[in-house]
């Protein structure tokens, strides 16, 4: 029995106790779909414009203009052509929000637009938002720091000169509050903020609100906005960015044997997760389910990889036995594939340990080689992207992927999109801290798969 | 579904408790100095706070980074993963927990953060602006993102379960006890969870000041007064506390003592404040959703543990939320942390912590400066004195900065 969760609160309470009281299945059988999607990447606003980008193969990794960057060691990534009183913000929102939080309510307003939800569908206190994001606000504290510390010449830093919104760049929450106010949510809001695997763990996150119950619908997705001095230099400090800077084209090249780092990008995209039967019965548009989803951490190190990926391939399988999955079953897999040696051969080694032989003979493919890795954001992004897969039957490349490694030895798609049926979609995140991410989508249908918290 | 449809041996048990408090640092000495009244509120000491317009704050005082965190580790974290690496690593001695002996795939650790490593933030963006960005140093980006705690926790103890980071003000404590639980109903067999923050650095200082909710007197005992009609604000403060949570079978199997149980939880959100009209908050549906989850009545509940902004209209809204639940005067209703001030993430975990210590020893700390309640915030507050009396059910109450609310009930185990 599947427990529709769309009616006000106060008639559902005493329904849902005595279901979850007699059957434990209740949560299990809770199915969950995306149903809007909107995107704000490097190469063009809004979905259309980025599966355009992504299936065609062309990169938007260019010099930066965003800052003057003279005296970095990279001075190249993914800028989203971005004007925000054009995308509909307006001046009060521009002021109030650093870029990140625009992004994501561009995004946000996208998603909730294709989705169709409506407060019929799903009131405001059972609608929830998941958003993932690395550095949240960093670009308005970077900014507000420079006037408070008179160009960096002030420890201690004047606090006359602090303006309103300052706190809320602080604290990353304040972009989850931004698109929470866009949606309409009274239900549970949460910031996912676990580096680079952010973008997955927040829809992940919301995946599991929608499956237990806790939420109707949820807004989930995560946005970055990173391209900024400070950043920049962290990175740099590291060398773990791509100097390219005479080639910014070409720079960000996954998989290939003359990859130097990874382009740093920005951006955002957000989901409509929705409970299976309640979509269908409002007749929403599914672009796929959510069919499984689980995390591991290397307790390694906060920046290295070992060459076995180990934890990572744990993540994989442990995802594969919720969704009830063989490896023969996955027809692409979108990799974390940042443009580091060590994260080549670190996932390569966990798709191999983890699907078996079926690893050499699924695509494999890297959205990053086009856009960039937008930190937190790129989670989220690659999701998009592989709802569209299976919507649209398409593996996007990976672009620039010219001279093959003799490390990396998989099928990695590169610079032409396929056609071909795609209805199982595996992807991927890794990111400092240790964090690995797997989650899988498949295209809707009837049956009884779905996932399962439980094995 | 509730715990007790999943029987007694799958409730998520606490079974330790490690606190970095500005009264208090290890759960002993920050639990007997909340018992006396004995607050950590004092001027800032961190760096030269003369021309600021705030002051006060709770700082940890008795801490110090370099013995408490192996250098190796200390250098490469900013103050605030200090403190938590430091509650992380008492809440998982006071638990008995050997990680090594543990499926590792099994441990995983969630953690809360306001605000990431503010201080070492600030250090390392001074070098850029002042000097230029070759001066910037190897652990910038591995110190000041929010999820370095949680991080550098799961690489010491070798936990290689499902980890996270949740960003909710300061709620956030309570929202990873949550998340800890719903880990335990999947694969994880312990989570390390809480949260801390640390922003007194002048920055730090400076941002928080921004929202005109800071408290500018110089008196520490007259600084932060929630639900007094001479309340002005809160004071900010660093730490937190980290907890061990376990299923009951696992915990009883090793003859762990539990604290208590995670009986009940419910996050809301608060709609869009509107000018000119009267301000809408959620934080009544939170409480009822804890409750209804654990199967709890108000009349059941021992203890408040309230979330006390300390700015008289929000502490007149969290007033009526908890009066609307339990009656006007209808539940004791604790503020401990007019002794820390508002520790932001760190602030709900150590609260949730003192709930459990509350359950532990059947008494209630006290909210101390405030004289008397304002009129219109109709509680029963545990003032100046600890009050004693059975307590097996206490509710947890934090609202994050922006519109956040959690409830979380915890129980005698």
């Amino acid at each position: 029995m599947n427990v529709v969760d769309t009616r006000p609160t106060t008639r559902r309470r005493t329904r849902r106790r005595a279901a979850a009281g007699g059957s434990p299945r209740t949560r299990d059988d809770r199915r969950v779909v995306i149903t809007g999607i909107g995107v704000a990447a490097p190469g063009g606003m809004g979905v259309k414009a980025f599966w355009d980008l992504i299936t065609a193969g062309r990169t938007a990794t260019r010099a930066i203009t965003l800052f003057d960057a003279t005296g970095f060691r990279s001075r190249i990534a993914a800028e989203c052509d971005f004007d925000p009183g054009a995308h509909g913000l307006s001046p009060q929102e521009i002021r109030r929000m650093d870029r990140a939080a625009q992004l994501g309510v561009v995004a946000t307003r996208e998603a909730i637009a294709d989705s169709g939800l409506t407060t019929a569908d799903v009131p405001p206190e059972r609608l929830g938002v998941t958003i993932g994001s690395a550095v949240g606000c960093t670009m308005g504290l970077e900014e507000e720091y420079l006037v408070l510390s008179d160009g960096g010449r002030k420890w201690l830093v004047d606090p006359a000169y602090g303006v309103p919104q300052l706190y809320g760049y602080m604290v990353p929450s304040t972009i989850a509050t931004e698109i929470a106010w866009a949606g309409g949510a009274e239900g549970p809001v949460a910031l996912i903020s676990t580096g680079c695997t952010a973008g997955l763990d927040s829809v992940g996150y919301g995946y599991q609100l929608v499956k237990e119950g806790t939420a109707g619908a949820v807004v989930a997705g995560a946005t970055d906005a990173p391209i900024s001095p400070i950043t920049v230099a962290c990175f740099d400090a590291i060398k773990a960015t791509s100097p390219s800077n005479d080639a910014p084209e070409h720079a960000s090249r996954p998989f290939d044997l003359n990859r130097n780092g990874f382009v740093l990008g920005e951006g955002s995209a957000i989901l409509v997760l929705e409970e299976r039967n309640a979509a269908l019965r409002r007749g929403a548009q599914v672009y796929a389910e959510i069919v499984g989803f689980a995390s591991r951490s290397n307790a390694y190190h906060m920046t290295g990889l070992k060459p076995d990926g180990r934890e990572m391939a744990e993540a994989i399988r442990a995802a594969m036995r919720q969704a009830r999955l063989r490896p023969e079953d996955v027809d692409y897999i979108n990799a974390h594939g940042s443009g580091t040696r060590q994260n080549d051969r670190h996932e390569t080694a966990a798709f191999k340990s983890a699907l078996g032989e079926r690893a050499y003979r699924v695509p494999v493919s890297s959205i990053k080689s086009m856009i960039g890795h937008s930190l937190g954001a790129i989670g989220s992004i690659e999701v998009a992207a592989c709802a569209l897969a299976i919507r649209n039957n398409v593996v996007p490349p990976t672009a620039n992927l010219h001279t093959a490694d003799p490390e990396c030895d998989l099928d990695y798609v590169p610079l032409t999109a396929r056609e071909q049926p795609v209805d199982v979609v595996l992807s991927v995140g890794s990111g400092f801290g240790g964090f690995q991410t797997a989650m899988l989508l498949a295209r809707e249908r009837d049956g009884t798969r779905g996932g399962d918290d439980h094995d | 579904m509730t715990e007790r449809t999943r029987g007694r041996s799958h409730r998520p048990v606490v079974t330790g408790i490690g606190v970095a408090a500005p009264n208090g640092l290890g759960t002993q000495s920050y639990w007997s100095a909340t018992l006396d009244g004995k607050s950590g509120l004092g001027r800032i000491t961190r760096f030269d706070s003369e021309r600021y317009p705030v002051r006060v704050a709770g700082e940890v005082s008795e801490f110090d980074d370099t013995e408490h965190v192996p250098s190796r580790l200390a250098v490469q974290t900013d103050h605030w993963s200090h403190l938590g690496l430091t509650a992380a690593d008492m809440a998982l001695r006071d638990a008995g927990i050997d990680a090594g002996d543990l499926p590792e795939y099994e441990m995983a650790v969630v953690t809360a953060s306001s605000s990431g490593g503010t201080e070492f933030g600030q250090r390392e963006i001074e070098k850029l602006w002042s000097q230029g960005p070759e001066y910037v140093g190897v652990y910038q980006s591995i110190a000041w993102f929010y999820a370095a705690t949680t991080g550098q926790i799961s690489i010491r103890y070798g936990m290689r379960g499902p980890c996270g980071v949740l960003c909710t003000e300061q709620a956030g404590g309570l929202d990873v006890a949550a998340q800890a639980r719903r880990l335990l109903r999947q694969e994880a067999t312990l989570v390390v969870t809480g949260g801390t923050d640390a922003s007194l650095c002048p920055y730090g200082l400076v941002a928080q000041i921004s929202t005109g909710m800071l408290s500018p007197r110089d008196d520490p005992e007259r600084a932060y007064l929630p639900f007094d009609a001479d309340a002005c604000g809160y004071v900010p403060g660093e730490g937190g506390a980290m907890l061990v949570v376990e299923n009951e079978a696992t915990a009883r199997a090793r003859d762990a003592r539990p604290y208590g149980v995670i009986a009940g939880y419910g996050a809301t959100f608060d709609p869009r404040p509107v000018p000119g009209e009267e301000p809408r908050y959620n934080l009544h549906r939170a409480i009822t959703l804890a409750l209804e989850e654990a199967e709890v009545t108000p009349d059941q509940v021992d203890v408040v543990f309230a979330d006390a902004l300390g700015v008289p209209e929000r502490d007149l809204a969290e007033a009526q939320a908890i009066s609307a639940v339990f009656g006007p005067h209808g539940v004791p209703v604790t503020a401990p942390k007019t002794m820390t001030g508002r520790l932001y993430a760190g602030g709900s975990a150590l609260d949730m912590a003192t709930a459990l210590l509350a359950i532990r020893d059947g008494v209630i700390p006290p909210t101390v400066g405030v004289r008397a309640a304002a009129p219109a915030c109709e509680l029963d507050l545990v003032r100046s004195a600890a009050r004693d009396g059975p307590v097996r059910k206490a509710l947890v109450l934090a609202r994050g900065h922006g519109g956040f609310n959690a409830a979380l009930l915890v129980t005698a185990p």
